[in-house]
């Protein structure tokens, strides 16, 4: 690694200033799982980095209106721990336990990973489901990216030079809605996905049709890539097993894999067909089931009783 | 570029002056002379350099040195205490968990981490728990072992 100043700033104040001191030079660094290794292989050369790990205020994790809001130096071991996550939104928790190993997720950040943006990276294409949004901040103020749209390219955002992901907002899932992530993971368990998928489905109960898909993948392309031919397919549509299938081969149309030792493109191509039709079919297992809720309420009591 | 960091390391206060560019496991092994934590991949996969920072497991090799600043560290040489070797030692030693030795500091630092949290573990635990350290004489079953009747020494 190449020497390199180390600044600590206690505030996003003194981060913005620092960034304008050292301009695109500068680094930020949270976790540093993975920008350490990139500068370990010299991919990556700053003169500075700026740590953001003194930065007051940007962890957490809270309710507001109507989903969560998660600070971007939360750690992935946080999400996944969060009694708050687990109860309001189980399948962010679920996706960012898939995440490496424990010693990953207790340095690793949310807006770390975000801003790194890998294409094999677990939460994406769960963030893309949700429909999950980042706040970004600069000396110019603050905006809201939709996370669908905020990756461009491998290692790239819109995110401009001077600015910082203070919080992730994910909204809750609306009534009557299931949601899945699989991470298809031929080789070891901490390994990145060869493909991995996320759906999310909003169903109406009474007349048995999706009012709502959403369905994203990772690992399969230059960025996390949501499938809306595949979403546009069920949107209206009864739920049945022929149009899963004819989703999931609508998705396998909007990947872009490249072969490397996780299989061939055309493999990961084939694979994620059938990851997204798996994917639709866990989000709907995960749909809350009026006769299984009592069932739940009825072992509860007894317990109770006990 | 230099950066005087104060942490406690196993217990005790350090104060060390490092290089920005310094990984917390070459500052431990070759400035603080704690060679008991070993560098195996050096890209945060296999476990070997691991170490707890404020109680919570994270790679040597992925961390820099200036990130313990105010923190504290526990290493594998601060697990015994007063002579005496951590429960989860003594039960590696026992249950035959050693096999080259080489994953073994951060396979006992993990499994300290997981016994602070869990005092008996289950195996699906201790294999979620520990499937970041990689062992590559492939002894896992003494290693899980090893971890799961740790408890009988713990007093």
């Amino acid at each position: 690694m190449i020497p390199f100043e180390y600044r600590t700033p206690k505030n996003l104040k003194g981060v913005q200033q620092e960034l304008k001191q050292f301009g695109a030079d500068a680094k930020l660094i949270a976790g540093g799982t993975a920008l350490v290794i990139m500068m370990r292989q010299r991919l990556v050369r700053p003169s500075c980095l700026i740590s953001l790990r003194s930065v007051r205020g940007l962890s957490g994790i809270a309710q507001k209106d109507g989903g969560l809001r998660i600070g971007g130096l939360t750690t992935h071991r946080e999400v996944e721990r969060s009694a708050l996550v687990r109860r309001q939104i189980p399948l962010l928790a679920e996706t960012y336990r898939h995440v490496a190993t424990i010693r990953v997720r207790n340095m690793a950040t949310v807006g770390g990973g975000l801003a790194h943006a890998d294409p094999n990276q677990d939460p994406p294409p769960t963030l893309i489901a949700l429909g999950a949004t980042v706040k970004a901040s600069s000396i110019h103020g603050s905006r809201v990216i939709p996370l669908d749209g905020f990756f461009t390219d491998y290692y790239e955002t819109v995110l401009k030079p001077d600015e910082i992901i203070t919080e992730i907002f994910v909204p809750r899932l609306p009534p009557n809605s299931g949601g899945a992530f699989l991470k298809f993971l031929p080789r070891t368990a901490d390994d990145y996905a060869t493909v991995s998928a996320a759906a999310v489905v909003t169903w109406d109960r009474a007349k048995r049709v999706f009012t709502d898909v959403r369905i994203a993948l990772g690992s399969v392309g230059t960025t996390a890539i949501r499938a809306r031919e595949a979403e546009a397919v069920l949107r209206g549509q009864p739920v049945k097993a022929e149009a899963l299938r004819e989703a999931a081969e609508k998705a396998k149309q909007v990947v872009d894999p490249v072969s490397d030792f996780r299989g061939s493109a055309a493999y990961k191509r084939e694979m994620a067909g059938v990851f997204v039709r798996r994917a639709l079919e866990a989000a709907l297992n995960s749909l809350p089931k009026k006769s299984k809720a009592k069932k739940q309420s009825r072992k509860a009591s007894k317990r109770r009783k006990k | 570029m230099k950066k005087k960091i104060r942490m406690r390391v196993n217990g005790k206060k350090v104060e060390v002056e490092v290089p920005t560019n310094r990984l917390l496991i070459d500052c431990l092994r070759y400035d603080l002379g704690l060679t008991g934590t070993k560098e195996g991949c050096s890209v945060g996969v296999c476990g070997a350099c691991t170490v707890l920072m404020d109680g919570e497991m994270v790679s040597s090799c992925l961390a820099l040195a200036v990130f313990a600043d105010g923190r504290e560290i526990t290493t594998v040489e601060g697990l015994a205490k007063n002579g005496e070797l951590h429960p989860v030692q003594k039960s590696f030693i026992q249950y035959g968990g050693f096999q080259c030795g080489i994953c073994t500091p951060g396979q006992v630092v993990a499994a300290k981490a997981l016994l602070d949290e869990v005092s008996k573990p289950s195996e699906e635990q201790i294999k979620e728990w520990m499937m970041g350290n990689l062992c590559r004489c492939t002894g896992y079953y003494k290693i899980i072992e090893s971890i799961q009747k740790a408890h009988q020494f713990a007093k």
